[in-house]
């Protein structure tokens, strides 16, 4: 039978948080951003010089707005992972790091989401 | 716990300067500045919406010499950062890991980033024809 305490047992087998699924989002999101970085440079070097009709069609274009979609989503969500990263790194205090962590959370949110909708708004229902 | 003022990270006082950990630390500092770089493509995107004064404002920032600059930093970013990024991804799958293996993809990377960084401005310019 065994005597240890429940804390006893666990202690030395290392952290209890999500590490696994952090660590597998961040390269699954990597992967995502290859291709998606790429089109949206190729993209971006057009667009350098567009005016608001021109840069609308570009949005409304065929494939455009859902490479778009993606590439936000991913950009945002393997930005909070990595920035996540490099806060448990440098901030020490429990606290500080806690609110750090909140913060990046909501903003990668409300940036993600504000785009998306962007493209949306660009694209359904207008033509 | 004393855990308070426990260090978290390597001591770079003790570390002495070599291409490994100056490509390491460029990988995080690229990555922040891509971080800032998504809140400008959203931005940039969310301006559309607000008509075409608004967007127009925007290109014109981004045009600017200052837009340019930070543009170009973000040019070279990207492109490290992905190269980079498949280094590391090769590494999770036990590719490239002996020292000098790690030392010429990590030159590869550089030269990698710079001259896309190059060749992206010049069709750049070539295809928008300015100056
Ligand atoms: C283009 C394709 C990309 C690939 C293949 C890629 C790959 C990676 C990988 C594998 C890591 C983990 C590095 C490690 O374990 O130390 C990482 C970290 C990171 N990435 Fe990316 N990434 C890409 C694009 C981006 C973009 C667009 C952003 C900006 C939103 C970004 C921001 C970050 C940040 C902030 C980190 C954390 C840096 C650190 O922990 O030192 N990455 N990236």
């Amino acid at each position: 039978m065994d005597m240890r305490t429940p804390l006893g047992r666990v202690r030395g087998l290392g952290s209890t948080n999500d590490g696994v699924k952090h660590w597998w989002m961040q390269r699954l999101t990597g992967m995502a951003l290859i291709p998606l970085t790429l089109w949206f440079v190729y993209s971006a070097v057009q667009m350098s010089e567009a005016s608001h009709a021109e840069f609308t069609v570009w949005v409304g274009t065929q494939g455009n707005p859902v490479l778009l979609i993606l590439l936000i989503i991913c950009m945002f969500h393997h930005g909070q992972l990595g920035l996540q990263v490099v806060v448990e790194d440098y901030i020490p205090s429990e606290s500080t790091k806690m609110t750090l962590l909140i913060a990046i959370k909501f903003a990668a949110i409300v940036f993600g989401t504000s785009a998306v909708f962007a493209v949306l708004r660009l694209t359904v229902g207008s033509s | 716990m004393a855990s308070q003022n426990r260090p978290l990270s390597p001591h770079l006082q003790i570390y002495k300067p070599q291409i490994t950990s100056f490509l390491s630390i460029t990988h995080r500092m690229t990555g922040l500045f891509l971080a800032f770089g998504a809140v400008l493509l959203a931005s940039w995107v969310i301006s559309a919406t607000y008509g075409p004064e608004a967007f127009e404002n925007a290109q014109s920032l981004l045009g600017s010499w200052f837009g340019k600059l930070i543009l170009l930093g973000l040019t070279f970013s990207l492109y490290f950062h992905l190269a980079n990024g498949i280094r590391h991804l090769g590494w999770d799958f036990g590719l490239g890991f002996d020292l000098t293996k790690v030392q010429a993809t990590g030159i590869a990377v550089l030269i990698f980033a710079v001259v896309l960084t190059v060749l992206t401005w010049f069709a750049g310019y070539a295809i928008v024809g300015g100056y």
